[in-house]
Parts: structure tokens; C-alpha cells; sequence
């Protein structure tokens, strides 16, 4: 492996009450690279990264970021080592325009008093950075915005932080096919520039399109993290579905290749 | 060969004139952000019915009445916008004015007490009593409405409680009586007009200024001054009517001037104004009640955001009950029952706050409540009984609930949601 991996897990387990969603998962994730994660629904992708944002303790496992073993307990830890987490349900208020969101939980202050010019300034930024044009104001709320701009706003809150992993939980899953495309672009062009991005997907193209990496959850276990070019489309399809494919995946509910 | 500067991008554009916020402003409203259009209208029309149907409602005695009688629902009311904001209720926040009331009662007349100690212990008991709601609906997760009706009824105990089963405490102090009955003197209430009304511009011409020159997008000079005007004309008109010689017998004594309660309520009004758009815990009162999972996940300590709405919603309550108690020279087991509790849920509504959550304003409680005192204080002129006032309050207050449900589904279907 030429790089390290920037954040890694090692033996995640996790339970809501007697159901338990994550078996003894590990998954890595590396710099400048998309990696994708990929599983049926139910297979317990939403809820592993709800447990690298810190939103669920997980029962046991080990985290690391950076190569050091971190204690992530709560949404402010993980975002204060530069994990973002676009969430499938976007988390975004409506009630509240595009800077305020952006910024929410982390407002710039000047002494007492909201600092909103630096932080329309950042704003501004972050989206020309991202070659975001499309929206008409910074200071309309969101509720005004359509699916594929709400997702652009909500990807770059994730990346104005200089964050060093951004995750997204589905975020092609309710746009369209050209709002699909500006989010994959932006995708990709977020690992370009040296993020590592982890992309949730039901879509074996977008996957395949724009991904370096790919971790395959089936039921709530890892079966397999493999590199996008050493394998197809139909491997991947029984990996979601069976857990296996061939030498790949789980061999007596055990992962065999790493 | 040739070299074009590209002009320097922005993500978005700079805005434009007067004309372009207007028709903004009318794209908003049709899309269902009514803001403070219902409220203005509202009274505009009220005002006119009044002064045609009764000649008395538009002197200057009965000017300064409405001031007089709808301070304390107002200060109750923005109060009670905090725990809007968040989706929540407090029906408790009437009683809990009676329980502050007769604390101060008992502290200033029984207990002899000096009059700012008892305002002292009347609003500790107000914060209390909100750190308490608070925290049942906070930390238990018992929904607020079932907490604040349980203290809505036990708060009427606790009153009579205080007032030896029912007895009436009378107000002698004459600073908490100054409170709901003193004027001003008339050249301090136009003092207050030139101060607020350049204060206002100055701010808002020294924002544009700083905004510019960071390359921000700035309000058109011709809507500032537009505001500015409307801001003058209103307190200066106001001030006007206030000072003019409202004594039926002015040889013998003058009634003239803004009453005392006036300035109260405005400093009330530009503190929490202040809170909510300009400082961090304001952002996350509207982002709480926006999205409250998206404010977790933001960080954001969603459990102190609420308890602190209940404690400034029970704190204003306690300043509503000195008032009530001041207006009415004395504290019953009455103050703050009855419909104060209504009247206050009313006039936030009224006044554009969403019973939804997430939207709403300070100034949202002064509007309201204007209208509230207009609809009480014409009926009573018109000799209304008060089983009349009752419907037509429900009515009122009805009205608004279902201006906020329609303009609300019209901004989910305009996908503003
Ligand atoms: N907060 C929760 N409480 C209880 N069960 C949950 C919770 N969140 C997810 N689950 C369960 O965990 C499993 C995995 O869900 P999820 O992580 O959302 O899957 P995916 O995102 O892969 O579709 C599902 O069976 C779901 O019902
Ligand atoms: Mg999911």
C-alpha cells in the first residue's frame, strides 16, 4: 500500500438494544481517494458512518485517525479532527439561509456578535471553490433551494472546514440525472484534491465512475474492501447480495481477503 | 495575444435596487412568509372600525390606554416566542406571572421589603420556575405541553397559597406603581424618538458601509431609508398623540407624556432582538427549533437550548406579573389568570411567530399584542359584554393559528417548506 490510510476501524461492533447492526467491522479510508461503500439497504452502512461522526457510541472496536488511536464521543469531536459527514437526511434547517447553515454549530464571532460578513465571506469562497454558481443568494434559506443545491450546500458545510474526510451518505439518491452528475464531479474533484471521500451509492455506474476504493457491507458485516479496478460490476452485485463472490467476501461468516 | 481579464467571479450576484427587493418581498409573502403583513393589516383595519364605530377610541386617553393595557400579555408574549420558536408551549407562563406577582406582593407590602429586592426575588422565582419546566421537558422528555398544564393548574394553587387562600395584597411602593401608571416627561419621550430613529440609521448606514467594503452584497440606500422613515413617522406620531393634554381637568391636574412601561418594553425588545439575530445562542434557538436532529448533529447542546427558552419564557412572565401588578395597584388570585395566558399565546401568533417552530421574532410579540389590546380595549368601549370578548378572542386567535397552518402548507407547496 503506497499511503496510509488517514482513518481506519478495526473491529466495530454495534447494537441497538438486542439487535446488533454492525458485526466486528473494519474499514479504511485513504487520502486522496474515493472509496465507496456499498451494502443493501438495511446492511448497516448509514449507521457505521453515524459511528465515525460520533452520532452512535459503538459497543467495542477500535478507532484511529491519523494513525493514532482517537475516542470520538460526540459530533464535535469528530468534526474537530476534520471529519464531515453529509448525512442521508440531509441535516441541513430550513428555516435558516445558506451561511447560517454552513456555519452552524461553528459560527464565527466577533466578540459577542455573530461575525456574518466573514462568514458570508467563506462562504462565498467555499462554494466558488467548489464552482458552485448555481445559487441566487447566500442569504435565502434553504427551504428554498431545489434537492441538488440543498445537497451542494450541505457538501460544502463538509468542506469548508478543511476537512481531511468528507462522507456522504447517499447523496445522489433523490437528484436527478444532471444534478447527479454535478454532485459526482464535485465528488471526485474533492479527492483531487487530496480529501478522502467516502460515497454511499446504490448505483453500480457512479460507483464505478468515480470511485478508487470500494468496502462492501452485507449484514452489517465487512465482506470485502477491494481496489475498483480489480473487480466488476457483477462481483460487486454478489458481494451486496451473498456476502461472497467467489475467492472475494465472507467465507463462513468470516472476511477472508483484506 | 490578447489578454482578457476575466471579471473577478462571485458565487453570487450583487443585489440590486429597491424595486428588486420589493418584488422579492412580494415573491416571499405569495410563497407563505407572511412576516409582519397579517399583523399590520390587521390593525390598520381594526383602528379603522374602532374609530368609526366608537368616537372615544381614538383619544388621546384611551391612545395611552391600549399602552397601558396590553403591556403585560406583551411581555408575556415574548417571552412565550422563545418556546414557540423551539415548537414547544408554555401554558403555564400566565400563572407563573400570578406566582411572581404575588411574591412580589408579599415581599414589598407584607414583608416590607425594599421594592427592587422584591423585583429581584420575583424574577429569581421566574427563572426557577422556567429551569424547572425546562428541565421536565428537557431532560424527562415530558412533552411540554402536559408539563406546563400541570403547571398551569398547580401555579394557580400556589398563588392562593401565597395570598392566605385568596386574600387581595395591595401595591403602596410608588416605584413599582410607576411602572403601568407615570408618564414620561414629554420632552424625554421625544428625546427617546431622535435617539432611537438616529441610532437605528446610523447602524444600519454603518453595516451597509462595512459590507461594501468587504465586497458583501448591501441593502439599497432608498430601503434603508424607507425603514428609517417608517421607524419615525411611527414613534413620532406615537409621541405625538402620547404627549398631547389627555387630563379631563387639566387646571388641576396634567396628564401628558409616554407612560413609564413604554421604555420598559422596548429595552425588552431590543435585548432580545439582539439574542436572537445577533449573537450564537440566537442562531441555535432558530436552528433548535428549525431542525432540532440537525442541530445535534451540528453540536449544538440541544437539552440547554430548551431549558433556556423556558427560563426566558418564565422570566418575561415574572416581568409581565409586576406589571399586571402595577397597572392594577395590587396582586389577586386572579393576575394572570383568566386569559392572559391566551391573550399571550395569541399575540405571538398573531405577530407572525410559527406555532410550528423555528420562525419568529421579539418585535413578532409587539405587533400581537397591539392587536390584542385594540380587539379588548374597542370592544369594551363598545360596550361588549364579556362573554362577546371571549368568542371574538378565540376567534382572533383561531384566525391567526390558521394564517400560520395555510401560509405554511402554501410554503411547503412552494417548496420553501
Ligand atoms: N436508531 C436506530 N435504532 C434502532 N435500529 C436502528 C437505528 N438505526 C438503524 N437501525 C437498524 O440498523 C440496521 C441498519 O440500518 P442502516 O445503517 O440505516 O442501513 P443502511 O444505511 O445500510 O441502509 C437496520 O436494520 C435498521 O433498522
Ligand atoms: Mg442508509
Amino acid at each position: 500500500m503506497s499511503t496510509a490510510p488517514v482513518l481506519e476501524l478495526r473491529g466495530i461492533d454495534k447494537s441497538f438494544g438486542p439487535v446488533q447492526v454492525l458485526h466486528d467491522v473494519a474499514f479504511s479510508v485513504y487520502p486522496g481517494e474515493v472509496t465507496a461503500l456499498v451494502g443493501d439497504n438495511g446492511a448497516g452502512k448509514s449507521t457505521l458512518v453515524k459511528c465515525i461522526g460520533g452520532i452512535h457510541p459503538f459497543d467495542s472496536g477500535e478507532y484511529y485517525f491519523e494513525g493514532k488511536q482517537v475516542h470520538v464521543s460526540g459530533p464535535r469531536d469528530a468534526a474537530s479532527m476534520g471529519v464531515e459527514i453529509v448525512y442521508q437526511d440531509l441535516a441541513l434547517c430550513d428555516n435558516l439561509d445558506i451561511v447560517q447553515n454552513m456555519f452552524l454549530g461553528r459560527e464565527r464571532k466577533r466578540g459577542l456578535v455573530l461575525d456574518e460578513d466573514t462568514m458570508e465571506e467563506m462562504a462565498a469562497k467555499t462554494l466558488l471553490g467548489l464552482s458552485v454558481r448555481t445559487v441566487k443568494s447566500l442569504r435565502q434559506h434553504v427551504s428554498s433551494l431545489s434537492g441538488g443545491q440543498r445537497q451542494t450546500v450541505a457538501i460544502a458545510k463538509a468542506v469548508l472546514w478543511n476537512s481531511k474526510v468528507v462522507i456522504l451518505d447517499e447523496p445522489t439518491a433523490a437528484l436527478g440525472v444532471a444534478q447527479t452528475a454535478q454532485v459526482l464531479e464535485l465528488v471526485r474533484r474533492l479527492a483531487d484534491k487530496g480529501l478522502a471521500v467516502v460515497l454511499i451509492s446504490h448505483n453500480m455506474n457512479d460507483v464505478f465512475a468515480v470511485s478508487d476504493r470500494i468496502a462492501a457491507l452485507y449484514l452489517g458485516r465487512m465482506a470485502a474492501q477491494v481496489k475498483t479496478s480489480d473487480v466488476t460490476h457483477s462481483q460487486i452485485v454478489e458481494l451486496i447480495t451473498a456476502g461472497r463472490s467467489g475467492e472475494l467476501g465472507l467465507q463462513n461468516g468470516k472476511e477472508a481477503t483484506a | 495575444m490578447t489578454t482578457t481579464t476575466a471579471p473577478e467571479e462571485k458565487a453570487v450576484a450583487p443585489s440590486a435596487g429597491l424595486n428588486q427587493q420589493v418584488r422579492d418581498y412580494v415573491e416571499r409573502v405569495r410563497g407563505g412568509e407572511l412576516g409582519a403583513l397579517p399583523a399590520v393589516i390587521g390593525l390598520i383595519v381594526l383602528c379603522t372600525v374602532f374609530a368609526i364605530l366608537s368616537p372615544v377610541f381614538l383619544s388621546p386617553v384611551n391612545f395611552a390606554n391600549l399602552f397601558t393595557q396590553g403591556a403585560g400579555v406583551t411581555v408575556i408574549a415574548m417571552g412565550l416566542v422563545f418556546v414557540l420558536l423551539l415548537g414547544e408551549i408554555d401554558l403555564s407562563a400566565g400563572f407563573a406571572s400570578g406566582v411572581c406577582a404575588a411574591f412580589l406582593g408579599v415581599l414589598l407590602t407584607n414583608e416590607g421589603w425594599p421594592w427592587y429586592a422584591s423585583v429581584l426575588a420575583a424574577m429569581v422565582v421566574g427563572v426557577v420556575i422556567g429551569l424547572i419546566i425546562g428541565w421536565l421537558v428537557a431532560k424527562l422528555g415530558i412533552p411540554s405541553f402536559v408539563v406546563t398544564l400541570a403547571a398551569f393548574l398547580a401555579f394557580q394553587g400556589v398563588v392562593l397559597i401565597l395570598l392566605d387562600e385568596g386574600t387581595n395584597i395591595s401595591i403602596r411602593d410608588s416605584v413599582i406603581l410607576a411602572i403601568a401608571n407615570e408618564n414620561m416627561y414629554p420632552w424625554l419621550g421625544w428625546a427617546l424618538v431622535v435617539v432611537g430613529v438616529l441610532a437605528y440609521a446610523g447602524l444600519q448606514l454603518l453595516n451597509n458601509r462595512r459590507r461594501a467594503g468587504r465586497g458583501l452584497v448591501t441593502d439599497p440606500l432608498s430601503l434603508i431609508a424607507v425603514r428609517v422613515g417608517a421607524l419615525a413617522v411611527a414613534s413620532g406620531f406615537a409621541v405625538y398623540v402620547l404627549n398631547l393634554e389627555r387630563s379631563r381637568n387639566p387646571g388641576v391636574i396634567s396628564l401628558t407624556g409616554v407612560p413609564v412601561v413604554v421604555p420598559i418594553i422596548l429595552v425588552l425588545l431590543l435585548v432580545w432582538t439582539f439574542v436572537l439575530r445577533r449573537t450564537r445562542f440566537g442562531r441555535h434557538i432558530y436552528a433548535v427549533g428549525g431542525n432540532a436532529e440537525a442541530a445535534r448533529r451540528a453540536g449544538i447542546n440541544v437539552d440547554r437550548i430548551k431549558i433556556s427558552a423556558f427560563v426566558i419564557c418564565s422570566f418575561m412572565a415574572s416581568v409581565g406579573g409586576i406589571i399586571a401588578a402595577s397597572r392594577a395597584n395590587s396582586v389577586d388570585p386572579n393576575t394572570g389568570g383568566s386569559n392572559v395566558l391566551l391573550f399571550a399565546v395569541g399575540a405571538a401568533v398573531i405577530g407572525g411567530t410559527s406555532l410550528f417552530g423555528g420562525k419568529g421574532r421579539a418585535l413578532d410579540a409587539i405587533l400581537g399584542g397591539a392587536v390584542v389590546a385594540v380587539v379588548i380595549n374597542g370592544m369594551g368601549l363598545m360596550g361588549y359584554s364579556s362573554s362577546v370578548k371571549y368568542v371574538v378572542t378565540g376567534a382572533v386567535l383561531l384566525l391567526a393559528a390558521g394564517v400560520d397552518a395555510l401560509s405554511r402548507k402554501r410554503a411547503s407547496a412552494s417548496g420553501r417548506r
